[in-house]
């Protein structure tokens, strides 16, 4: 992988906005995914979700992103109610979700068409932010041809090339190998000291939200509930090495004692509960 | 990682499936020659079957013959326009019924219960139906070519990734644009299936109606051959339908390479190999 470019490209932008969920509650069916669940990002704050499998933390993304309704509660974006997805909460997906039928190029450039940019410019912009990531050299290729990392990279330009409010990532290294996530982590970070957006990250990784976040959000098995909003003080930019930082084992154990708890409750073997 | 393999060269596996088929249709003429010439008859009568060499002089002979020429012509443009009012019918009907639960859940119903039916049984029906002969003739072939469109354009807008339908929605289509940029390119691998068992299927219904209610083309000169005897245009008709169909499918498989080029497999794809 090749490094994030280290000037600005002049077409990058920053944007970033505010989230505001206030008591909110979504449930499917009889199931209750998130249950009384607050939380309020600043303007550019990357906000770690973090807890087990099933608690939630998906559901809380999707709401922001508009794919769900909320069933009580409130979700609001720079003061607006959110209703439907939009490009200005740009979305990574676990799976990379590209359309197959359409390049690198195209894939990237489908939100300033959708938006009704010129053919031509949608390709320059979205051509800036494939060298950003580090793929302009693919942009004629179908996604097919992509590694996994090169995918998600690919998705990434995909969202920031709409200069999104707020980035939306749903455990968007989570299907790749070690070697790979750690890359993708710290050109993550990278990027984001370009862009400024805010972003809100869902992972189960404790590691991952650490290394990444100014904030970590512990969340409960379902129903979803705040169990700890940890304040990341790790200095910045975060170097490698950052695991052996003496705080940083501080915030992990406190992390883990709660995942612990919660996924113990998750699967609680002995009382015929749970998965 | 990179590697070039030559696209347009002579690979062995090419050589050697092209030599079998040649082996292949070699042993099958030569087994009619054989059968026909000694009139064999083990059950089975060769007797009043003509040789491939009577066939083969017919052909020529009909080659020149201005109406035999118009019975291909006939039959051609029957496909051709059923083919393409079903594809016209079927691949937004389908879109749609797959697009919106409700519109699926009325018209599934009836398409299951005529899918079923054959299209030669559709004849005295179709007679009935339409004012001239030529319009109930291509609305069995229409019929023969709807459903498997239908039924694999529904197919395919089932098999989209629901992950994709949602990045693209995030990234601010609205429903034209899903349809435009996410259901039917998606779904095309599947409907250019149907397309291609929908044209075998027209053929199928096209002769069978040509045969029994028609007037021209390759089904009725078929059927006529046999009411006059000439058993060399049997052959000939027959021959000429296989003929015919392998090359409208040819022709589907073509036509879904070019507006597909993300299907091509990957190593003969420019420049990837993985």
């Amino acid at each position: 992988m090749t490094a994030i470019a280290s000037i600005r490209a002049p077409l990058v932008r920053t944007s970033h906005g505010r989230i505001d969920i206030d008591s909110l509650s979504i449930n499917f069916g009889n199931h209750q995914a998130i249950a009384d669940f607050s939380l309020h990002v600043e303007p550019g704050e990357f906000v770690c979700l973090l807890g087990p499998s099933g608690c939630g933390k998906s559901t809380v993304l999707n709401g922001i992103a508009g794919f769900v309704t909320p069933n009580s509660g409130s979700i609001l974006v720079d003061d607006e109610t959110v209703t439907k997805p939009g490009p200005d909460r740009g979305m990574v997906f676990q799976q990379h979700s590209l359309l197959p039928w359409k390049t690198v190029l195209e894939n990237v450039a489908l939100g300033p068409r959708m938006r009704g940019v010129s053919k031509a410019e949608a390709r320059l912009v979205a051509r800036e932010y494939l060298d950003l990531v580090g793929l302009g050299a693919w942009a004629s290729h179908y996604p097919a041809a992509l590694s996994g990392g090169m995918a998600q990279r690919v998705g990434i330009a995909r969202a920031l090339v709409n200069h999104p409010k707020i980035l939306l990532m749903d455990e968007p290294f989570g299907a790749l190998d070690a070697q790979t996530r750690i890359i993708m982590q710290e050109n993550l970070l990278k990027l984001w000291g370009l862009t400024g957006n805010t972003v809100l990250f869902v992972t189960h990784d404790i590691d991952e939200a650490l290394f990444l976040a100014d904030r970590v959000i512990v969340i409960s098995a379902a129903p979803g509930q705040v169990l700890l909003d940890l304040k990341n003080d790790l200095p910045r930019p975060r170097p490698q090495d950052i695991f052996a930082h003496p705080s940083f084992a501080d915030y992990k154990r406190e992390c883990l004692r709660l995942i612990r708890q919660e996924s113990g409750k998750a699967f609680d073997f002995a009382n015929g509960t749970g998965i | 990682m990179m590697l070039r393999l030559p696209s347009m060269s002579w690979r062995k596996s090419d050589v050697r499936g092209w030599s079998l088929g040649v082996v292949s249709l070699t042993v099958f003429v030569l087994a009619w020659h054989l059968a026909t010439t000694y009139h064999l008859n083990f059950h089975i009568r060769f007797v009043n079957v003509p040789t491939p060499g009577a066939v083969f002089l017919r052909a020529v002979k009909a080659a020149g013959d201005h109406r035999f020429i118009a019975h291909i012509w006939m039959s051609l443009e029957r496909i051709l326009l059923g083919f393409t009012l079903a594809a016209a019918v079927a691949v937004p009907l389908g879109l749609t019924m797959g697009r919106f639960a409700t519109l699926r859940a009325v018209v599934f119903p009836v398409v299951e219960v005529l899918r079923p039916i054959p299209a030669i049984a559709w004849v005295p029906m179709s007679i009935m139906l339409w004012p001239s002969n030529e319009e109930s003739i291509i609305f069995i072939t229409f019929l023969g070519s709807f459903f498997p469109i239908l039924i694999n354009t529904l197919h395919g807008v089932a098999a989209i990734d629901p992950a994709v339908v949602r990045a693209a929605r995030s990234l601010g289509a609205g429903e034209m644009d899903l349809f435009h940029q996410v259901y039917l390119p998606g779904s095309l691998p599947h409907i250019f299936t149907g397309l291609t068992v929908g044209m075998g299927v027209a053929w199928v219904s096209l002769i069978a109606a040509e045969m029994i209610s028609g007037q021209f083309g390759i089904g009725y000169f078929t059927w006529e051959a046999y009411a006059l005897v000439q058993y060399a245009d049997i052959v000939l008709g027959m021959l000429l339908i296989g003929g015919l169909g392998l090359l409208s499918s040819a022709v589907i498989r073509l036509l879904g390479r070019t507006v597909m080029p993300w299907s091509r497999p990957i190593s003969s794809r420019p420049g990837c190999f993985k």
